[in-house]
């Protein structure tokens, strides 16, 4: 097997009495589909937090390729190619879709310090961040405000944003959230559709889309790795049945 | 330069942010309004001189409020620096050179914009706002207690400030070289703060007052932006306090405190903050609100501007701009079938 291209070697995190993640041993593979399932508040969206810098863990480390990135910054962790959406949106509500995507380019590609010449001037950066919306089918709405568009073109232009950073890994919380049904399948082709070098690690609980997606899937439950292999081995697992597809099935 | 060829980049929306920097028709209007009123009004001049020293400290003001969304009480502390700058260096050093006295009055400025908000950006919303307010405090407490430099609370007056270029006097009764000096510095600041609201920095500054977890979530150096942010504005403000107190040939503990603090914020949201235009209209409108009620009822006409804002903060939180391009909209969209 490859060498990881992400790594949590015993990763803990409590708060107070409360342990988010205990002693959880992960990797992520280069080209990944991996899912990340688990009942509610089995620390999923900790152990992404952990990943991208935003919590420090209590003990253990965060590897990229490698190299210990434990202690380094988030705004940093982006840089060396961690790219994350969130559960709720989080975007720029006030700007337009293009300029979304903009922010996110003129960051990685270093223009955004500059003071003294026009935004519109990097025609570098409008036109890649054109293509990355052309990507996900939403040249139509580069122009509309975040605020006037539907919720599921909403959660397209969260991970037109992620994507514009060229990441090399990408973390989706839940990237289906909230869409309703009808609209659902512009998600689960925009996931079709990712960049195949990106390793992708998506949290989910809506069981179709993991297991059409995933090729891999690791179970968490009370901040504990529970389980993990392939889709067929997970979903044929007696005790993930018990504590979480069961569950799943009734709720 | 080579440009890329046109394929997405001739979409409109690529279009409308390569070219949204682009000088609007209407935007020499101000400036043929501030000449004309040279012209029109020359016996108010030291009420245009003021008017016009009023617009660039909004304007600094809507450098962080409007565009990257530091709540502030305490802009009057960069003011008064200015200010105070001034007038020491008038007083005490002997160095009454308008220009670069106003030089050092950015950089004093400048360097407790840079210092405070090393400190204070750390924080966010109430907090800040109150670490801002007691920011200001404190200097104007300084300013109260140090009375052998600073005069105290009478401050210091009669500066003797050079003539502009060794030629132009400052005549307290006659304010034309005032008026055109500052005329010149608030259009020179304008440029600078209207190049850098249109840059890229500017935009992520935009893009932290929607949302700063997003940003850092794109990579970016969010606290090191704001602080960048704020020492610029910080600059800006100490030059509209300095050039007020050349302007004025004196400062006093006034250029310091909240009155004038606040009284600035209210005038960038009566005018529209994050708009560049805000801090013109508002000052327009607050000083010739304030001049007509006082002589309509002079006991308590903040009674009436207090009503004004509470109508503005509850029916119209963009200002009167906001309002303007509401209507602006409504009527460009009417003739569509």
């Amino acid at each position: 097997m490859s060498a990881p291209l992400l790594e949590t070697r015993r990763l803990c995190r409590t708060f107070g009495a409360l342990a988010a993640a205990r002693e959880i041993d992960f990797r992520l593979d280069p080209s990944a589909r991996h899912a990340l399932i688990g009942p509610n508040g089995a620390g999923k969206t900790t152990f992404v937090n952990l990943l991208t810098g935003l919590i420090q863990p209590t003990s253990g480390a965060v590897l990229l390729k490698g190299r210990d990135i434990t202690r380094v910054a988030p705004a940093a962790r982006v840089k060396l190619g961690i790219a994350r959406t969130f559960q709720i949106n989080r975007l720029f509500r006030g700007l337009s879709v293009l300029e979304n995507v903009y922010l996110a380019v003129a960051e990685r590609v270093g223009a955004a310090p500059s003071m003294l010449r026009p935004a519109g001037r990097r025609r570098d950066v409008v036109e890649e961040s054109m293509q990355v919306l052309e990507t996900l089918k939403l040249t139509e709405n580069a122009r509309h405000r975040i605020s006037e568009l539907p919720y599921g073109r909403q959660r397209l232009v969260e991970l037109a944003i992620a994507l514009a950073l060229k990441p090399e890994v990408l973390l989706l919380d839940e990237p289906a959230a909230g869409v309703p049904s009808a609209e659902s399948h512009i998600i689960l082709d925009a996931l079709d559709g990712l960049p195949e070098h990106i390793g992708v690690l998506i949290i989910d609980h809506d069981m179709d889309l993991v297991f059409r997606f995933a090729s891999q899937i690791t179970v968490l439950v009370n901040g504990a790795v529970f389980a993990t292999g392939h889709p067929q081995e997970i979903g044929a697992d007696p005790e993930v049945r018990a504590v979480y597809l069961g569950q799943a099935a009734r709720g | 330069m080579s440009l890329p060829p046109l394929g997405l980049a001739g979409h409109p929306a690529a279009l409308a942010l390569a070219g949204r920097h682009r000088p609007r028709l209407w935007e020499p209007i101000p400036w043929i309004l501030a000449i004309a009123l040279y012209f029109a009004f020359p016996k108010h001049l030291g009420f245009g001189t003021e008017l016009l020293v009023t617009i660039l400290f909004a304007l600094s003001l809507d450098l962080v409020l409007g565009y990257a969304g530091i709540v502030t009480l305490g802009h009057a502390a960069f003011f008064g620096a200015g200010a105070y700058a001034v007038g020491m260096l008038a007083k005490h050093g002997g160095w009454n050179e308008p220009i670069t006295g106003l030089v050092v009055a950015t950089v004093v400025a400048a360097a407790i914009g840079l210092a405070s908000g090393l400190v204070l950006l750390r924080t966010r919303g109430l907090t800040l706002l109150m670490l801002t307010l007691s920011t200001m405090a404190l200097l104007e407490e300084v300013a109260n207690l140090a009375h052998e430099y600073t005069g105290g609370f009478d401050g210091l007056d009669s500066l003797p400030i050079a003539p502009l270029f060794g030629v132009f006097e400052f005549d307290p009764l006659y304010p034309t070289t005032q008026y055109l000096y500052v005329l010149a510095v608030l259009f020179l600041c304008f440029l600078f703060v209207r190049t850098l609201v249109y840059s890229p920095f500017g935009q992520s500054l935009t893009g932290i007052r929607e949302n700063m977890l997003r940003m850092r979530a794109v990579g970016a150096p969010v606290r090191a932006r704001l602080v960048i942010c704020y020492t610029l504005s910080a600059a800006i403000a100490g030059i509209a306090g300095g050039i007020w107190a050349q302007a004025n040939a004196y400062v006093n503990l006034g250029t310091l405190g909240l009155d004038r603090a606040a009284t600035v914020l209210i005038i960038l949201v009566l005018g529209g903050y994050g708009r560049l235009y805000g801090a013109f209209v508002g000052a327009v409108a607050y000083m010739a609100l304030s001049h007509f009620l006082s002589k309509v009822y002079p006991t308590a006409w903040q009674l009436g501007l207090g009503l004004l804002l509470v109508v503005i903060a509850l029916f119209a939180k963009n200002g009167i701009l906001g309002i303007a391009e509401n209507l602006w909209r409504r009527r460009r969209a009417a003739p569509a079938p």
